[in-house]
């Protein structure tokens, strides 16, 4: 029976996890079968995924990433690493989108961004106090290879413009929109739409302050565009940008791209 | 005409830009499809509108 453990397919005569868990680790380690940590013993099938982790060791570098990727749903993985996703602007939407694209092991992020990190940032943004007077992309590079140095980063420490559009993005399948200005947003989409014919984007508008989160939303107006946010709420005098709105706003973004990634195209 | 899913009346055959305009849009903070294909900006003057049409306008708000 083919069954992969720990990222290597193998030929096994094991009936159960923890049979396997018995002969190849001890048994405090932790038992993931096909993206589920078991506490009671399953019986195997052929092509399941197991992941035995013994926890406060360092595993060996071939093993790690897929001990990182044990609780995704199977296959999952496999599909989002040949992903290729720019990200266009790394504040409040940005930076915490990378991080969860990063988490799941997108396989290449571009990181675009022209700014530095300071102080007004750190109340949405993931960056912290150490990393104050860096530019951005250098700042969220360091964090993300410490989350996942299984993936590949390029970063452009730039302002995107009318004539730089389509040599940035050329290429990947997906852009990120994450500006704060809407002049910014309005001429990325505009621009990548006309010029890149198969770039999926995916944007944002509306999730200033501390209206409900329920009003968040996934939207597709249009073919190749999708929207995420409430649609209404700007920044403005009186009226914020807080952690948990841009957060949820930046999950509904990265929870698309899986989506796209994986083939799914409806919201 | 059919503008984000609403049929309106078009009173007469105008350009984007003007219909834009009388609907007070602020013509850099949104992104325009018309019967499936994007509008680039510099277009907008030119594009004139017809009953059959089908418009997905997109405004951006600040934030992020």
């Amino acid at each position: 029976m083919i069954i992969e453990i720990n990222g290597k397919k193998m030929d096994l005569t094991y009936q159960t996890a923890f049979e396997a868990r018995e002969q190849i680790g001890n048994e405090t380690d932790i038992v993931i079968l096909n993206g589920f940590q078991i506490e009671n013993d399953c019986k195997l099938s052929a092509n399941d995924t197991l992941t035995i982790i013994r926890k406060g060791t360092m595993p060996k570098k071939a093993e790690l990433e897929s001990m990182m990727m044990a609780r995704h749903t199977p296959t999952v993985h496999k599909r989002i690493k040949k992903g290729k996703v720019a990200i266009a602007g790394l504040g409040g939407l940005g930076s915490n989108i990378a991080v969860m694209l990063a988490r799941i092991g997108v396989g290449e992020l571009l990181l675009v961004d022209f700014d530095i990190v300071e102080p007004s940032n750190l109340n949405r943004q993931n960056y912290y106090i150490s990393h104050l007077g860096m530019p951005k992309t250098v700042a969220l590079n360091k964090q993300l290879k410490e989350i996942n140095p299984f993936i590949k980063i390029e970063t452009q420490n730039k302002k995107v413009t009318e004539a730089n559009i389509l040599e940035l993005f050329n290429g990947y399948d997906i852009i990120c929109e994450a500006f704060d200005q809407p002049e910014a947003k309005s001429m990325l989409v505009n621009l990548a739409l006309n010029q890149l014919p198969n770039i999926k984007i995916v944007s944002a508008s509306g999730m200033a302050g501390y209206e409900s989160s329920n009003l968040i939303k996934t939207m597709k107006p249009m073919k190749r565009l999708y929207v995420c946010g409430d649609m209404e709420n700007g920044a403005e005098i009186g009226k914020g940008l807080m952690a948990p709105r841009v957060q949820i706003c930046a999950g509904h973004q990265a929870n698309l791209v899986l989506r796209l990634l994986l083939g799914i195209e409806d919201i | 005409m059919k503008v984000n899913g609403t049929i309106i009346l078009l009173a007469e055959n105008t350009t984007l830009l003007n219909f834009l305009k009388a609907q007070s849009f602020d013509i850099n903070t949104i992104a325009v499809e018309r019967n499936g294909e994007i509008i680039p900006r510099s277009a907008y003057k030119n594009v004139i509108l017809y009953d059959e049409d089908t418009l997905e306008i997109v405004r951006f708000v600040g934030g992020g």
